[in-house]
């Protein structure tokens, strides 16, 4: 089957000459849909590299990032905007939310960015914010609610409109224990029901939501633990 | 394993068969500790041999009459079990943890990866980390009803918070052990110093680093 994100033999390098830094080396990767898949290391171990180039924020100097089978780099700067409305959702350490827009504008805007009509976009923003348990919250601006709050409203915007890829960089990092933990089983609830998740994180603890998790060290994949194909997709009972 | 202590504060709900007593035990801990109702008998009979417990014969008990023995408390096994819930658990003699051991030992012998072996152990305790989580969060763990499920899902939140330490130890004994390769005419102790094949070679070893290193320098 196809991955629905492969990265394949991604190489890159900042800078050039004696300072350049080989950020990512001969990397191979795949999260399939239905699978949570870690990526740990410390910092410096070309971890966020990974995830940018997975989002199509940054391109590999070598080696072909591709997302639904499409080679990102045949698709432009146009192209590569509208696959990351479209396709692709971010969660991020401080959540990102737009301080000035309530819970339902903030999930609702990149579907009014992708052309959707006011309503329609609102109506897809409810159901997201529903899926994450705070529905109630939908009018609440930012400042007005708590961290793990604010981390739902950011999972539902990475989530609004059916996306197929979930990139979170440190999504539990600024929540204290039992939060964090929430966060983590809505994620997985969502690559359960589907979506391919990317999750990158520096505590072992929550890289065990992972189907499988990659170990990265210098750039270089050293390790992986898990099955390569989900077990959802053997068994559907799989869940032990 | 205080599986002595378990059964007495077991009993100070009321009598139990030894039977009853295994069935909540696992309960409260899932298949962590698993305990065989042999077991359970013998520390019965030794709490009673102790004066703890004391077996209870009622003439119109229906189990009695089906020759089965209940058990409870004396006063001196309530005290006991008070005891127990009052004072610490002591940590001044540390387990005796073969991981330790293992890695303080490979450190000071020649020939030895230890940078592979670090990288293997942090795989399989990862591996061990998601069993647990899985079961975190499927199964009566995951929306506990009763306080036994409760008690099970804190249980498994001890043992994935003891392989979360043991995998932060091991990647600071990697950064450290780096860190050691790499310091400059310093020898970092038998079996490394000037050893041209470093005993934590392995694809994260020291040479690894070193490498790195210098491709980031100012040599090239």
């Amino acid at each position: 089957m196809t991955a629905v994100l492969h990265l394949s033999d991604v190489t890159r390098v900042h800078g050039e000459g004696p300072t350049a830094v080989q950020a990512l080396r001969g990397v191979t990767f795949r999260a399939h849909a239905g699978e949570l898949v870690a990526v740990m290391g410390p910092s410096g171990s070309g971890k966020s590299t990974l995830l940018t180039l997975a989002g199509g924020l940054d391109q590999p100097t070598s080696g072909t990032v591709s997302i639904e089978g499409v080679d990102l780099a045949t698709l432009g700067a146009t192209g590569r905007a509208r696959m990351r409305r479209t396709s692709v959702g971010y969660v991020f350490q401080d959540f990102n939310l737009i301080p000035a827009l309530t819970a339902l504008e903030n999930v609702s805007l990149p579907r009014e960015l992708d052309g959707e009509r006011g309503r329609a976009a609102r109506t897809l923003a409810r159901a997201a914010l529903e899926e994450v348990g705070i529905a109630d919250l939908a009018d609440r601006f930012p400042d007005e609610m708590s961290g793990g709050q604010q981390q739902r409203v950011a999972i539902a915007r990475a989530v609004v409109g059916e996306r197929r890829l979930i990139l979170a960089d440190e999504p539990t990092g600024a929540l204290d224990t039992d939060t964090g933990e929430e966060i983590l089983r809505l994620l997985r609830a969502r690559c359960d029901a589907g979506a391919a998740g990317v999750l990158v994180t520096h505590e072992a603890r929550h890289a065990a939501w992972a189907d499988r998790v990659v170990f990265l060290r210098d750039g270089v994949v050293v390790d992986e633990q898990g099955s390569d194909e989900p077990e959802g997709l053997l068994a559907p009972e799989a869940a032990r | 394993m205080s599986v002595r202590q378990a059964l007495l504060a077991l009993l100070h709900e009321g009598p139990r068969h030894g039977y009853q007593l295994r069935a909540e035990f696992e309960q409260r801990t899932g298949g962590t500790w698993p305990l065989n109702v042999g077991q359970v008998y013998t520390t019965l009979q030794r709490l009673e041999r102790d004066g703890l417990v004391e077996t209870l014969h009622g003439g119109e008990d229906l189990d009695a009459r089906s020759g089965q023995v209940m058990y409870g408390l004396t006063d001196a096994g309530r005290s006991e079990v008070s005891e127990w819930f009052t004072t610490p658990v002591p940590r001044t003699q540390p387990p005796r943890d073969e991981l330790a051991i293992k890695l303080a030992i490979a450190v000071t012998l020649p020939g030895v990866d230890v940078g592979t072996m670090i990288q293997r152990q942090r795989s399989a305790t990862m591996a061990a980390m998601q069993d647990y989580t899985r079961l975190k969060r499927s199964g009566r763990a995951s929306s506990p009803e009763e306080s036994g499920d409760l008690a099970w899902s804190l249980v498994l939140d001890s043992l994935v918070f003891d392989a979360e330490a043991e995998i932060r130890w091991l990647d600071h004994c990697e950064a450290r052990l780096r860190r050691a390769a790499l310091a400059p005419g310093r020898s970092s102790g038998p079996g490394r110093s000037g050893d041209p094949d470093p005993a934590s070679g392995g694809r994260v070893g020291p040479r690894d680093e070193a490498r790195i290193e210098t491709n980031q320098g100012a040599r090239r």
